[in-house]
């Protein structure tokens, strides 16, 4: 009874330290702008709540003229991140099938190939690879968003490490039965890997979602603005004026999507992180 | 889905071909235009755009925002790399000196209207807003827009409060100090700070007591250029912010612009910050806009010749060619001189002005905003301009603005080594020569990259 | 494991293996090599901004770098504060986890609040830590300073440090709760029950039977910690400190960063990025043919 009392303790204590920003966004996004600017956030809820939502959504702010609609960039980030993580997916099952049940030549070069991206991100060579992009009229479209960030080592390495756990016997009673690879990989990788899709679904529709200096990059069709870059791009330095009401509004309704998909898919979540580790 | 997506692709295509001329014809030439405002500036901006859009119909400028003027910057030098640069970019001040010698990356502003017949009155331009954007023999490189130049704004509840006159501001360094002491006798917590360390005090002061920032005219004469800024002057200066910081009556607000941030909430009793932070300062500081007083620089009244006119920040509109093998139409060259001559226009300009406290670029716009009665409803908000005609209205080699390449980098190494000093790990005489051993570096890569 | 399967378990082929591999290895080659192999040629010219005028140097853009005091600085400072992130992420993660495993009322509530700002992007999460603890606006800034104690990381190095590695620690703590959480409750009860039964204490059992089957959980979120410690902190430094004050918190990318993408030292950026790709790659064949091997599956 007492060491629940301490897990209590200590998983209250937890909370407050990593939801305390978030609710202090929700505080923020219901007052107006200069009681936010003069440092004195209060921690109850203002009145100016719906306003500055409306405001925020229809990229109108306190009279002058604001950003994109929040309500475009929403969907712009939803296909993208959807987009991404679809497509992340579909290869890296394919891959990670290929590494893990298949003895081929050059089966390791194919497998360092992929590896040794794992941790080469695209700021490294962000000039280079938008060179490439415009080589390969991908800039400004929807297309150019998605599919440099489909390559995934990561999701390759989740699935191999899933597909490792799958009894080799399986193979063997697949080859008995006279079924062929991608028989195999239909009736029983597939059913077997429904969970672990379903999570990293979670993982990389959030990925997609966050993206930032890659959009910001190949995207100036305001049309094609997501949400994260248009909240950051009302965030100014120097001479600007921070709205941060208006900022802390969409700042809710940029991070609701991917809040929404967590907590809604979490049993599966975890339920499918589970048999990944198992 | 698809069909959005490959629908614009197949959009972005077609506004490759639009310089045909049989295409040019019917449909408006499109002119792309990249800018670094963030909001609510760049919604002015490109609200500008639009009223132009809309008084003609042969060109449409989309006016699309690129991030932070450095980001904006690489974006178009990218774009520049790739053959699909933008017809024209917005780019601060301090990014000058690397499109000056960018070589046929740029469009000469006086190419441009020369080639189109377009006329702009640049005489009429303040002179220290001209000569910043201008080659030594006063032909235009760029087109001057949004410009500001750093002035003193003080919250005068505070100076009440602590016994001093609030219509009378510190004129010298000596009387700041004072004044910044009094303050803090008075529980005053933050009596001092500053926006845009660099800016406000090393290329400021420099101008200010004319002295140089660099050698050749603060690089005007050329890439050759050494920091000059090693110098009693800036060492003085430097030793009067570390010792206020001491004190308590001076403190770092931060890198860049974040030191406006404690001004505008009323935490800071004095700054020293662009005028274009004005509009801000009005809606945000308790009090509003009768409790905001603006003044001048301070300066240091033994040094011979001082005070002069201060230097001017913000930023200019460049024309850019397509790529290293493409260069524009001679209607798109029109559609942008036609854009530049709408902006110079003194309503334009005028009204950029009122809105947004950014300096009215030409006298034509001043003096119309002078007869409205703005600045009489407004006290103080033609400080900047009399700021930049103060001795005499004449630049000399030392204010007339600075021109260094790679200058983004060496703000940067000065801001570095003033945090330094400010936290007392060097005295303020090795934080100056560390800037300039440190700068020198970048100049000598930056000339030798762009030797012809 | 995989290594060790008999040929028998496995399928034979060449084209459909590789045509398996096909779409992921056109896009790695797309996107990951083709610009690589860029930053490779880019790293051996000296070159302006818009790439005008450029000429080749052969080894001088990597000599400079590796001579220059502020990068041999940054990448000391590198390996403290991603070593420090992960540390403090992977621990903070695992504490909390063990904690919510146990069978008390309303685990769920507690996991959902925990695993919640996973969601939350870099950039915004930066913004909010900026805006808790920004000396004169931040709430909790403000409170130190009330308190007596001088807080301001603009201008303290240390704290300045502090600051970016608990942001970024901040936001990588519920992703690896999640795997965590995960791992402990893919331990058979029964194993635990019977430990229990045998006496063994909760801490001998922790460190005996838990933590070693945690251990491939474990390395995979070492692997991404570090990953992300490297990289995508990027954000979270920009927004907060810009690599200030000094360079106390510049880390290697964002040195990369700032030469490549704000001061247009193409050359010397792409050297750097050279450099940081063998240390990677070469970190990534380590982990996995050393790591790997020694814990448990």
């Amino acid at each position: 009874m007492r060491r629940d009392t301490t897990a209590y303790l200590w998983l209250g204590l937890g909370i407050l330290v990593f939801a305390f920003p978030i609710y202090l966004t929700l505080i923020g996004s219901t007052h107006d702008a200069s009681t936010i600017g003069r440092g004195d956030v209060p921690l109850l809820p203002g009145p100016l709540g719906a306003e500055n939502y409306a405001n925020a959504w229809n990229g109108t702010g306190g009279g002058r003229i604001q950003g994109s609609p929040a309500g475009l960039m929403l969907v712009n980030s939803a296909l993208m991140a959807l987009g991404i993580a679809a497509g992340k997916i579909a290869i890296s099952l394919l891959s990670a099938f290929a590494v893990v049940f298949f003895r081929f030549p050059g089966r390791m070069i194919a497998f360092w190939l992929i590896f040794v991206t794992l941790m080469l991100p695209v700021e490294v060579r962000i000039i280079p690879t938008f060179q490439v992009m415009v080589d390969l009229s991908l800039t400004n479209s929807m297309a150019g968003l998605i599919v440099p960030l489909i390559a995934s080592a990561t999701a390759t390495l989740l699935f191999r490490q899933f597909f490792l756990t799958i009894p080799r016997e399986y193979v063997e009673a697949a080859k008995v039965d006279g079924a062929g690879p991608l028989r195999f990989f239909r009736d029983v990788v597939l059913p077997l890997s429904v969970t672990n899709i379903a999570a990293l679904f979670v993982i990389l529709f959030i990925y997609g979602w966050n993206q930032y200096l890659w959009p910001l990059l190949i995207i100036n069709d305001r049309s094609l603005e997501t949400i994260v870059v248009g909240l950051t791009k009302m965030i100014g330095t120097g001479d600007a004026q921070n709205e941060w009401n208006i900022i802390m509004a969409t700042a809710v309704m940029a991070m609701l999507p991917p809040v929404a998909v967590v907590v809604l898919m979490q049993r599966w979540f975890i339920k499918g992180l589970t048999e990944t580790e198992k | 889905m698809n069909r959005r997506i490959f629908g614009l692709a197949t959009a972005g295509l077609a506004t490759t071909n639009l310089a045909t001329p049989a295409l040019a014809q019917s449909t408006p030439v499109e002119l792309q235009f990249w800018h670094g405002l963030p909001q609510p500036l760049g919604g002015l901006l490109e609200a500008i755009a639009t009223r132009f859009n809309e008084s003609q119909a042969r060109y449409r400028i989309p006016a699309s925002f690129r991030g932070s003027y450095p980001e904006t910057m690489v974006a178009a030098i990218a774009g520049f790399r790739a053959s699909t640069a933008p017809h024209i970019v917005q780019m601060f001040e301090v990014g000058t000196g690397t499109m000056m010698a960018a070589g046929r990356a740029v469009k000469p502003l006086h190419e441009l209207l020369a080639e189109t017949g377009v006329r702009i009155d640049f005489d009429d331009y303040l002179p220290a807003v001209k000569g910043y954007y201008s080659l030594a023999d006063g032909r235009m490189m760029s087109m001057p827009f949004n410009a500001s130049t750093a002035i003193m704004f003080y919250n005068k509840d505070a100076f009440r409060r602590a016994g001093l006159n609030p219509d009378q501001a510190p004129t010298t360094w000596a009387q700041l100090r004072q004044a910044a002491t009094r303050l803090k006798a008075a529980g005053h917590e933050m009596p001092f700070t500053t926006a845009w360390p660099t800016w406000c005090q090393v290329e400021q002061v420099s101008a200010i007591h004319n002295m140089p920032l660099a050698t050749l005219d603060n690089g005007f004469g050329g890439l050759g250029a050494e920091l000059a800024i090693n110098n009693p002057l800036l060492n003085r200066h430097l030793t009067t912010l570390v010792e206020m910081g001491r004190e308590g009556t001076f403190r770092w607000g931060g890198r860049d612009g974040a030191g406006d941030a404690l001004f505008a909430n009323g935490s800071a009793a004095i700054i020293h910050a662009s005028s274009g932070a004005r509009a801000r300062f009005v809606r945000e500081v308790p009090g509003g806009v009768a409790n905001i007083g603006a003044a001048m620089l301070p300066y240091y009244d033994d040094v011979a010749g001082a005070p002069l006119n201060s230097i001017i920040g913000g930023a200019s509109f460049w024309a850019l060619n397509r790529g290293p093998n493409a260069t524009r139409s001679a209607e798109e060259n029109r559609g942008i001189a036609e854009f530049f001559a709408f902006l110079a226009q003194p309503s334009v300009a005028a009204g950029w002005h009122t809105e947004t406290g950014f300096l009215p670029v030409t006298k034509t716009a001043f003096e119309q905003v002078r007869a409205s009665g703005f600045y009489t409803q407004n006290p103080g908000a033609d400080t900047p301009i009399q700021q930049l005609l103060r001795g005499g209205g004449q630049t000399t080699g030392n204010t007339r603005g600075i021109r260094l390449g790679g200058f983004v980098e060496i703000r940067v190494i000065m801001q570095e080594e003033m945090e330094r000093a400010l936290q007392g790990g060097q005295t303020p005489q090795q934080a100056l020569a560390s800037a300039v051993t440190r700068g020198n570096v970048v100049l000598r890569n930056f000339e030798r990259s762009n030797r012809a | 494991m995989s290594r060790a399967a008999p040929a028998s378990f496995l399928f034979r082929g060449t084209a459909l293996p590789w045509l398996l591999l096909l779409p992921q290895l056109v896009i790695t080659g797309l996107f990951f090599f083709w610009p690589a192999g860029q930053a490779v040629w880019q790293s051996l010219l000296r070159e302006d901004a818009f790439g005008l005028r450029s000429e080749f140097v052969g080894m001088e853009n990597f000599a400079d770098v590796l001579s220059d005091p502020t990068w041999l600085g940054a990448f000391g400072r590198t390996l403290v504060f991603s070593s420090a992130v992960a540390f403090l992420a992977l621990t903070a993660a695992l504490f909390l986890a063990v904690q919510a495993d146990r069978n008390i009322r309303g685990s769920n509530a507690f996991k959902t609040l925990l695993i919640w700002p996973y969601a939350v992007a870099p950039a915004v999460a930066a913004v909010l830590w900026l805006f808790m603890f920004h000396p004169q606006i931040g709430i909790f800034g403000r409170m130190l300073n009330a308190a007596g104690i001088a807080w301001d990381y603009k201008l303290n190095g240390d704290q300045a440090m502090l600051l970016v590695i608990v942001a970024s620690a901040w936001k990588q703590v519920s992703y690896n709760f999640i795997f965590f959480l995960a791992g402990l409750q893919s331990i058979p009860k029964a194993v635990l029950e019977a430990a229990a039964i045998d006496g063994a204490s909760p801490r001998y059992r922790f460190w005996t039977i838990i933590f070693p089957l945690l251990s491939p959980t474990a390395f995979f979120l070492l692997v991404v910690n570090l990953v992300y410690a490297f990289f995508d902190t990027f954000g979270v430094i920009h927004s907060l400190t810009q690599g200030g004050p000094g360079k106390a918190t510049e880390t290697l990318i964002y040195r990369v960063y700032t030469d490549g993408v704000v001061n247009l030292n193409l050359g010397s950026s792409a050297a750097q990025s050279v450099i940081l790709m063998i240390l990677v790659v070469g970190l990534t064949v380590v982990q996995f043919r050393y790591v790997e091997r020694r814990v448990h599956y």
